[in-house]
């Protein structure tokens, strides 16, 4: 942990509920990480484990259903979730933003792109029209976007998923926010497509010194364009470690897990190992305090005792664990 | 531009079995037409049997047919037996009222519903959100005559402040001249206000009794559809990028949610134009569905057979309409 | 044993969603009431409904006639509550016919397709372009003025909507896994119809029935409020209701307004057990 920068972004033991018809389900349990300006962190865990969950809290645009119960969220210091709603919808979009995975179905079918990004525009800085759209143009470049006068004209249902996800991608980074947040932002996009696309985050972010959160279940991924990476398991926060660290040492026995399981970063397909059993039924209400427990081959009595909280396990490495590798 | 011709066209062979089903009608009805002609009993077989070549039953259905298409194309559609008039002219004479009826009650309809359906999805929950239920639900339980009674009862009988319910127009005041045959319309085109204003107060009854039939599945279908768009991504991406409320929900909801609305028009308004035979039939409402209704019931078969067509065409027309317009609203459909 | 099980378990479900929601509760009650007055009308009436009475005519409601009498000195009370069971017999007659005969034609179209389907699909268009309650105007017309005849043209102009949901609901099915895995199987296509398809469409269809039975009853109501169908002086809500609209005039309001009531009870009745049905069946439809 580098206490020498002041972070970007703090969150400080999120803790959130959803309430459904089927119960209370128990979604991110004390959630903690930091991002510094500039710099590009994953969050990696497998489907259901609270990482959109926690983007979407820091953003302000959880559903209804949910319920922040505890938590600190603190951006270049200031509590986000003290903001009145009209301070936040002004933070929202203009400081910091965030891109969706489905890029098609995340922007309106029936407005065009470029109005769509002219939408943000004039919400965060108004201007007289001809200077938006000078903007909108501009936008479009930054993330070359080919011919964008003529593509400004067109409906998201006209342009390749791609093409889409840079609209997105435009509309979040036209009023200069100093953070991003990318949430599965390659996920519905071909192959090749992904790449290009994840060049291109990785680019606008280190160009614009843009902290970047990039959430996805793919560690190989995270692990070429991230700096660090924030492990999650069933709403916690399992570990934390910059990438060489991680793979060179993972203490939390999920971590191995997840590595053992992505096929390019095993030597063979004879090594590539599922990790046993699922997420447990976060309804529960005796939720052990590690929730891995039951699928954790190291599991011993001692895990059952209360009180788990991430420890330093190394150079600005954390591990919630008792006994780590 | 193709995909509006293409529209046009499929719209077609439909009109085509909506021909054939009106032909068809009046030969499957009880009772050889040319015996209700040769309304004297004395009359012989021969007579009937002249009569029956007379009208050109004695061809077979094919050749009929292409005559009664023949006839169509020149805007006949045959004679009533009751009043020996042609049914064009006297549909043509009951058109305007009931096309006035029902334009208005619609425009009410949607004015009332779409604002109501829009705030009861807003807030889920609220007290608006209760009230576009149990509108909702009540108002598909209403039976239009029983409305249409029981507003006679409460605003004509008890309040006195209706009109006696008869007609489109209080029988001592004159019918202005007519210009589009819409009395409200041609009231002031007249520059007599006190006209319009009659004529209102005539219409406003009959017109809340179909509104209220059309009201429901239409609040019913906005505040579902609205729910829909609202929880959908690009509302949410909408809200990430901090967009005021107003925007999000005018520019970026309402739109959605009226393409389906907008689709489902069609049918609100065939359901309407089912419900104007009962309504002029309470209200004494000189359209097209009461002179249908008489003719039925004095067994005379081409204004029935004159209404089913026209009611038909105008649901064809409607839905051609509202799915031009939903175009034009929804570039997908690549109308525009 | 595991059929007596997942029944108590499904009636467990039903128990829990009734006591959660009060409004269904209600549903269910006033469908039940509506039943038992159809059956026992007759035998609860306090009076023949038949019966003229020249001397009580156009009685205002009191303890003797709850209702009131009309202009013959009939009580509207037992013509309303007799009139129940020709009104669920025209809506449960018509909507069953319907509803049997669509899913069936529906299933057939949607599982073979090809060229009979489009054919089929123009016809239902074709009827669809029809205001419906015009066309059922015009089929008792042309069939003959019975109470027959309202039940067959009821039970026609809704067939579209059964046609149309059986259809496209076997059309995503025909190709799931267990209807390939039955076809391996060497099931015969009726028996795929009949065992494998129909019975994983059937809440949609009861969703609809019951619905439809709300517009059945309006239908046959306000075919013989024009004077088609059921005649005088059989006890129909529509005819009690015509009767009583020509005494408004004169103040004489309870002669229209409770057959009119019993009439908007029971399609509200129709229509709230189908919300209901909605909910039970479709879990995912909930709100």
């Amino acid at each position: 942990m580098t206490s020498t920068t002041p972070p970007l972004l703090s969150v400080r033991d999120l803790t959130v509920d959803f309430r459904t018809r089927h119960g209370t389900v128990h979604v991110l349990e004390n959630v903690s990480f930091d991002l510094a300006p500039g710099e590009i962190i994953g969050i990696v865990g497998e489907s259901g484990s609270g990482k959109s969950v926690t983007a979407f809290a820091i953003m302000g645009i959880l559903d209804k259903a949910a319920r922040i119960l505890s938590g600190d969220i603190r951006f270049e210091n200031r509590d986000v979730m003290a903001m009145s709603p009209r301070a936040r919808d002004l933070w929202r979009g203009k400081e910091a933003s965030i891109i969706f995975q489905n890029p098609r179905t995340a922007l309106n079918p029936i407005r065009p792109v470029g109005d769509q990004i002219a939408d943000v525009i004039a919400r965060h800085t108004p201007a007289a029209p001809a200077e938006v759209k000078a903007r909108v143009l501009q936008a479009m470049r930054q993330v070359r976007i080919p011919d964008p006068e003529k593509r400004m004209s067109a409906y998201p249902f006209e342009l390749s998923g791609g093409l889409c996800q840079r609209i997105g991608i435009a509309a979040a980074l036209a009023c200069e926010p100093r953070l991003l947040i990318a949430d599965e932002p390659t996920t519905g996009l071909d192959v090749t497509t992904q790449a290009v696309i994840m060049d291109l985050i990785r680019d606008v972010a280190r160009a614009g010194n843009l902290g970047t959160v990039l959430i996805t279940h793919d560690l190989a991924l995270a692990s070429e364009y991230c700096d660090r990476i924030v492990v999650m398991h069933a709403g916690h926060v399992v570990e934390t470690a910059p990438v060489a660290e991680l793979f060179a040492r993972p203490r939390h026995p999920y971590t191995t897990g997840l590595l053992g399981s992505v096929p390019s970063l095993v030597e063979s397909v004879h090594d590539l190992r599922a990790i046993p059993g699922s997420l447990p039924d976060l309804r529960r209400s005796d939720l052990p305090p590690c929730r891995f427990a039951d699928r954790c081959p190291r599991h011993q009595p001692g895990c059952e005792a209360p009180g788990l909280r991430p420890e330093p396990a190394g150079p600005n490495h954390l591990v919630a664990c008792r006994y780590p590798l | 531009m193709s995909k509006i011709v293409w529209r046009i066209l499929s719209s077609i062979p439909t009109l085509f079995g909506v021909l054939i089903a009106t032909f068809l009608i009046t030969r499957v009805l009880p009772g050889d037409p040319a015996v209700f002609f040769a309304s004297n009993p004395a009359m012989s077989n021969e007579d009937v049997e002249k009569i029956r070549v007379a009208l050109g039953l004695d061809k077979s259905l094919i050749e009929q047919f292409w005559i009664y298409l023949g006839a169509l194309w020149q805007g006949d559609l045959g004679t009533s037996i009751s009043t020996g008039q042609p049914v064009a002219t006297e549909m043509l004479t009951r058109l305007p009222a009931s096309a006035e009826l029902t334009i208005f009650a619609f425009l009410l309809a949607i004015a009332v519903s779409i604002p109501l359906g829009v705030v009861a999805a807003l807030k889920p929950g609220s007290w608006v959100d209760q009230l576009c239920r149990i509108i909702a639900t009540l108002g598909v339980s209403m039976p239009t005559f029983v409305t249409g009674l029981l507003l006679i009862y409460l605003f004509y009988y008890i309040l006195g402040v209706a009109p006696e319910p008869t007609g489109r127009l209080d029988p001592f005041m004159f019918k202005p001249p007519t210009v589009t045959g819409f009395i409200l319309i041609d009231g002031l085109i007249d520059g007599d206000p006190e006209t319009t204003w009659a004529a209102f107060k005539q219409i406003l009854l009959p017109g809340i009794t179909m509104a209220i039939f059309a009201l429901a599945p239409l609040a019913r279908m906005t505040r579902a559809s609205m729910l829909n768009v609202l929880s959908s991504e690009f509302i949410r991406t909408a809200r990430a990028n901090g967009l005021t409320r107003r925007k999000i929900v005018m520019t970026y909801a309402f739109r959605n949610a009226m393409l389906p609305v907008v689709t489902s028009l069609g049918m609100t308004f065939s359901y309407m134009l089912g419900a104007n035979v009962l309504v002029e039939k309470v209200f004494a409402w000189p359209g097209i569905g009461a002179y249908a209704m008489d003719s039925l019931i004095s067994l005379d078969y081409a204004p029935l057979q004159a209404f089913m067509l026209i009611m038909a065409g105008i649901f064809l027309l409607v839905n051609l309409v509202t799915d031009l317009l939903a175009g034009l609203v929804d570039p997908r459909a690549g109308l525009s | 044993m595991a059929a007596t099980h997942s029944s108590t378990g499904r009636l467990a479900t039903l128990r829990y969603i009734l006591s959660e929601n009060r409004l269904h509760q209600v549903a269910f009650l006033l469908f039940a009431l509506l039943i038992l007055a159809a059956i026992l009308g007759p035998l609860l009436a306090p009076h023949d409904p038949l019966a003229t009475n020249p001397d009580d005519a156009l009685m205002p409601p009191s303890a003797t006639y709850w209702f009131g009498t009309d202009q013959l000195g009939r009580d509207v009370f037992s013509r309303v509550l007799v009139a129940t069971r020709l009104d669920m017999l025209i809506a449960f007659g018509a909507v069953g016919l319907s509803c049997v005969a669509g899913s069936l034609i529906g299933a057939v179209l949607g599982y073979f397709g090809g060229v009979l389907d489009t054919v089929s699909s123009r016809f239902v268009d074709v009827l669809m372009a029809f205001p419906l309650f015009v066309l059922a105007m015009a089929m008792v017309a042309a069939l003959g003025n019975t109470v027959m005849n309202v039940i067959y043209a009821t039970a026609i102009i809704n067939l579209p909507f059964y046609v149309r949901l059986a259809r496209a609901e076997v059309n995503v099915r025909r190709h799931m896994g267990y209807v390939e895995a039955a076809r391996v199987g060497g099931s015969g296509h009726g028996r795929i119809l009949l065992v494998f398809l129909l019975p994983n469409i059937l809440s949609p269809l009861v969703i609809q029935a019951s619905v439809n039975l709300g517009w059945a009853v309006l239908n046959a109501a306000g075919l013989s409020f024009l004077g088609m169908g059921v005649r005088p002086p059989t006890p129909e809500w529509g005819i009690l209701v015509a009767e009583g609209a020509r005494f408004i005039a004169s103040g004489q309001w309870w002669i229209f307004l409770f057959p009119g009531l019993a009439l908007m009870l029971a399609v509200f009745t129709f229509n709230l057990l189908g919300d209901a049905l909605r909910d039970i069946l479709d879990p995912r439809a909930r709100t």
